[in-house]
C-alpha cells in the first residue's frame, strides 16, 4: 500500500485513489469555511441592530416556595437573565448554569416565590438589555416528586391506558377468524381508518407541543423529522424481515408480520400518548380521574382489534399474542415515565413524530391486504370500514378531554 | 395583604457615611454641583460643551467624586444580581450617579449679583445619551441631563434671574421645558420661538433659557419634544425648586423623584423607583436624625401609569401640594400624585429605627418602589 502510494507520487491526479479525490474537496471546504469563520466573515461587517434575545421555557416545576424553570436559548446571541419577576414582584433566584445562556445553551432558574395552589402566575424574565420573556403558569400545582412510588403510579397508568386495553382488544381474534373475506377486508379498512385518525391526531398534538416549546432544535420540524425517520426505519425492518422469510420458505403468511408491524406502529404511538399523559399529570394540568382512564382505555381497545385484524387466517400462540400486546401497549408506560420525569418539548415532538411515521408505514403495509379480487382498494366495504374506524376513534376520543 | 414586605431580609448597610455630601457643606461652599458632571467629563465626548461647564464647580464636584468612590461597596457579579430585592445593587460609579447622593444634591448655579441687586443664577444642562443600569444587571438606553437620572436639582430663590444654558449633546433633538412662569419662547416647546433660537434644540446646538424664578414652590423640568412620553420616560427630567423669599424652616431636605422604566418599550414600566434605581433605599436606607425636621421634595415624573403614590410607615407628614403655600393642606401618611404632580412633605421621626416608605399603589412596590428610612439618634 505504502509502496503504491509512493509510486503514484508525481503521476497525474487521475491516478489518485478515489478516497483521496473525495477527501480533497472536503478538506478545501473545511479550510475555506474555517478561514472565513476565523477571520470573522471578512467584508460582511457587524450585524446591525440590538442582540436577538430568544428564550424558551422548556419545563416548569413547582415545589413549596419555589418555582423552577428550565430555560433554553433559541436565539443566535447569548442572553443574560438579569432579573425575574413573578406576578409583578421581583423575586430572588439562582441559576444552575449561570445567568448568561449561550446559543442553544440552557439553565435552570430556581425562583423563590410563595406561590399558592390553584392560582395563575405570570413570570417575566428581564434580560440585561431590558427585554422581557413571559412565561405563564395557568394553574399552579406542586410537581410530584420523581420517587419510586411515583414511577409505580406512572407504570400503573401506562398499564391501564396501554397494555390492558390493547390486550382486551386482541380478544376479538376468534371473531375475526370466523368472518368472510369481504368482511375481513372491511375490518382491515376499519383498522386503516383507526390508524389514519391516530396519525392525524398525533401530528396535531406533536405540532402543538413543539410549537409551545423551544425551537432551538427545530421545533415543529422535529415532528416531521421523527415521522420520516420512523417511516424509513420501519420500512427497512419490514424489507429485512420479508427478505429473511423469503429465504426460509417461499410462501409464508404475511399476517403475523403485518400484525407485528401494526403493533410496533401502535406502540410508538402509545409512547407519545403516555408522554403526553405523564407530562400533563406532572405539570398538574391533568387530574387522574377514573373517567380519563376509562376514556383512554376504550380508545385504545380498538388498537388491539387493529393488531389482530391481519392475523385472521393464522393461529398464533398465546405467547405471541401477549408479546404483540406488550409491544403495542407497554410503550405507554415508558412514555409516561419520560413525560413525567424528563419532559422536554423537543423530545416530545420527536417522539410524536416517530408515532406518526410508524403509523403511516403500517397503513402503507395494510393497503394491499385491503384490496378486493379486482385489485381495488376503495371498494364499498373498505369505505365503510374506513369511515367506521375514523368514527369510532373520534367518538371514543371525545371521552378523553385531556 | 396588609403591608408589602421586602421579599428578603435587606442587608444592613452598616454605619457608613453615604456620599459624604451633607447639605450644610454644600451651603457653606455657596455653590452646589452635580457630581455627575465630573464623570461626564471622563466618559462622554463633548468637545463643544467644555466651555459651558466648569467654573467654580470643579472643586466641589471633585470632592463629591472622591467621597463617591470611597463610600460604597459596589456589588458586582452574578451572586449580587440574583438577590436584587434582598441586597443586590447596581454599579453607581459606572452609572455616574447614586440615588442616595441625589437626595441631598442641590445645584444653586453660579451666582452673581446684577446691577439692580437681583441675584443671577447660571446653570448648565447637557443632554447626553447614556446607558444606565436601572436594576442590577438591567441596562437601559437612557437620555439624560448631565449624565444622571433625574437631572440636577436646580434650586433658586423666588425672584432670582435664572439663565440655564442647555447644550444638546444627544443624537436626538431635545428641549428643556420648565414648570414655572415665563415668556412663551422660554417654554422649551418645539414650534415656539424657533425664530429666536428657542423651540426645538437640534443635536449639537444649544440655547440659553432665561426667566425669573417664580412662583416659589416645588417644580420640575423635562424635555418637551414629541413623542413626549418617550422623551420624558427615557430620563430627560429633573427637579426645580424655587425657595420662598422668607426661607422655610431649616431641615434635612431630601429630593425624591418617583420614576420608572419601560425597559422593553411596551409602554408599561418594568421597574419602579425613587431616584431611578429600584429597591435602592431598601438596601441603603435614607438616614435621618431622630426629631430633626425632614423635608421631602416629592416629584412624580412616572410615565405610562396614571397614578403614583407615596406612603410612609409609622408616621404622618404635613403635605404642601406643589409647595406653593406655606400652609399644609393635610396631615397624612399617604398622598396620590398624577403624572407631573409634586408636593412637599414635612415630618419628624419621633422613634429611632427602620421605617418603610413605598408607593401605596402596591403593585409598584415589589417592582422596585419601596425603601427604608433609618432614623438614628
Amino acid at each position: 500500500m505504502e509502496a503504491r502510494t509512493a509510486g503514484s507520487r508525481g503521476r497525474t491526479l487521475g491516478r489518485a485513489p478515489a478516497w483521496l479525490l473525495g477527501l480533497i474537496p472536503l478538506a478545501l471546504i473545511v479550510g475555506v469555511i474555517g478561514g472565513f469563520a476565523i477571520l470573522g466573515g471578512p467584508g460582511l461587517g457587524e450585524r446591525t441592530g440590538p442582540p436577538v434575545e430568544d428564550l424558551a421555557v422548556e419545563t416548569t416545576e413547582l415545589s413549596p416556595g419555589e418555582i423552577s424553570l428550565s430555560i433554553r436559548n433559541d436565539g443566535p446571541d447569548p442572553v443574560e437573565i438579569a432579573q425575574v419577576a413573578v406576578n409583578d414582584a421581583f423575586s430572588t433566584f439562582t441559576a444552575s448554569d449561570g445567568q448568561t445562556v449561550g446559543r442553544l445553551g440552557s439553565t435552570t432558574l430556581d425562583i423563590s416565590y410563595p406561590w399558592i395552589d390553584g392560582e395563575a402566575y405570570t413570570i417575566f424574565l428581564l434580560t440585561s438589555t431590558g427585554g422581557t420573556v413571559e412565561h405563564v403558569i395557568d394553574v399552579a400545582a406542586e410537581t410530584p416528586e420523581a420517587d419510586a412510588s411515583f414511577f409505580a403510579l406512572m407504570a400503573l397508568l401506562g398499564i391501564y391506558v396501554g397494555v390492558i386495553p390493547v390486550s382486551l382488544g386482541m380478544l376479538w381474534l376468534p371473531f375475526v377468524r370466523r368472518i368472510g373475506a369481504g368482511f375481513m377486508r372491511a375490518l382491515i379498512a376499519f383498522t386503516v381508518g383507526l390508524l389514519a385518525f391516530l396519525a392525524v391526531d398525533a401530528t396535531l398534538e406533536g405540532l402543538e407541543i413543539a410549537g409551545a416549546g423551544s425551537s432551538a432544535f427545530g421545533g415543529v420540524e422535529l415532528v416531521f423529522l421523527g415521522a420520516i425517520v420512523a417511516f424509513l426505519a420501519l420500512a427497512g425492518v419490514d424489507a429485512y424481515m420479508r427478505g429473511r422469510r423469503a429465504r426460509a420458505k417461499a410462501a409464508g403468511a404475511p399476517g403475523s408480520q403485518l400484525a407485528l408491524m401494526v403493533a410496533i406502529g401502535i406502540g410508538l404511538h402509545n409512547l407519545g400518548e403516555g408522554l403526553a399523559i405523564g407530562s400533563a399529570y406532572a405539570s398538574g394540568a391533568l387530574a387522574l380521574g377514573a373517567f380519563l382512564v376509562i376514556g383512554f382505555a376504550i380508545h385504545n381497545t380498538t388498537e388491539g382489534l387493529a393488531i389482530v385484524g391481519p392475523m385472521a387466517k393464522e393461529r398464533p400462540s398465546l405467547g405471541r399474542l401477549l408479546t404483540l400486546g406488550l409491544v403495542a401497549g407497554a410503550p405507554a408506560i415508558l412514555g409516561a415515565w419520560i413525560g413525567a420525569a424528563a419532559f422536554n418539548p423537543s423530545l416530545a415532538a420527536l417522539l410524536f413524530g416517530f408515532g406518526v411515521g410508524a403509523i403511516v408505514q403500517v397503513i402503507v403495509q395494510l393497503l394491499p391486504v385491503m384490496r378486493d379480487d379486482d385489485g381495488r382498494a376503495l371498494h364499498g366495504q373498505a369505505v365503510i370500514g374506513l369511515l367506521s374506524g375514523v368514527a369510532l376513534l373520534y367518538l371514543t376520543g371525545l371521552l378523553v378531554s385531556a | 395583604m396588609s403591608e408589602p414586605k421586602p421579599p428578603g431580609q435587606p442587608q444592613d448597610p452598616g454605619p457608613k457615611e453615604i456620599g459624604g455630601i451633607s447639605r450644610r457643606k454644600l451651603l457653606a461652599s455657596g455653590v452646589a454641583a452635580a457630581p455627575a458632571l465630573a464623570l461626564l467629563h471622563e466618559t462622554v465626548p463633548h468637545q463643544g460643551v467644555h466651555g459651558a461647564l466648569g467654573g467654580n464647580q470643579t472643586s466641589t464636584a471633585a470632592a463629591a467624586e472622591g467621597a463617591h468612590g470611597g463610600g460604597h461597596t459596589t456589588a458586582s457579579g452574578a451572586s449580587a444580581h440574583s438577590d436584587f430585592s434582598a441586597g443586590g445593587t447596581v454599579d453607581h460609579a459606572a452609572n455616574g450617579f447614586d440615588p442616595t447622593e441625589i437626595l441631598r444634591d442641590y445645584d444653586y448655579g453660579r451666582t452673581s449679583r446684577l446691577a439692580d441687586g437681583r441675584t443671577l443664577r447660571e446653570y448648565d444642562l447637557v443632554a447626553v445619551d447614556k446607558e444606565v443600569e436601572v436594576a442590577p444587571g438591567v441596562f437601559y438606553p437612557a437620555w439624560t441631563y448631565n449624565g444622571r437620572i433625574p437631572g440636577p436639582t436646580l434650586r433658586a430663590t423666588e425672584g432670582d434671574l435664572l439663565r440655564i444654558r442647555f447644550t444638546n449633546g444627544s443624537a436626538h433633538p431635545h428641549t428643556v421645558h420648565f414648570h414655572g412662569i415665563h415668556p412663551s419662547f422660554m417654554d422649551g416647546v418645539p414650534g415656539v420661538g424657533e425664530n429666536r433660537g428657542a423651540g426645538q434644540i437640534e443635536a449639537g446646538e444649544s440655547f440659553v433659557y432665561e426667566f425669573g424664578a417664580e412662583p416659589f414652590g416645588l417644580h420640575h423640568y423635562h424635555c418637551h419634544v414629541t413623542p413626549l412620553a418617550d422623551h420624558i420616560a427615557k430620563g430627560l427630567y429633573g427637579t426645580f425648586i424655587v425657595d420662598p423669599k422668607e426661607p422655610r424652616e431649616k431641615a434635612d431636605e431630601l429630593v425624591m423623584v418617583m420614576n420608572g422604566f419601560d425597559t422593553n418599550f411596551d409602554r408599561t414600566n418594568e421597574i419602579y423607583a425613587v431616584n431611578t434605581v429600584g429597591f435602592h433605599f431598601l438596601n441603603e436606607p435614607v438616614r435621618v436624625k431622630r426629631d430633626e425636621l425632614v423635608r421631602i421634595y416629592l416629584v412624580n415624573i412616572l410615565e405610562f401609569d396614571l397614578l403614583n403614590s407615596f406612603h410612609i410607615h409609622a408616621n404622618f407628614f404635613n403635605y404642601f401640594p406643589t409647595g406653593t403655600s406655606r400652609e399644609p393642606s393635610e396631615l397624612t401618611d399617604t398622598v396620590i400624585l398624577g403624572q407631573g404632580q409634586r408636593g412637599i412633605c414635612e415630618l419628624r421621626f419621633p422613634y429611632a429605627g427602620k421605617f418603610m416608605f413605598h408607593a401605596h399603589v402596591s403593585e409598584f412596590t415589589e417592582l422596585g418602589w419601596m425603601g427604608f428610612f433609618e432614623v438614628v439618634e
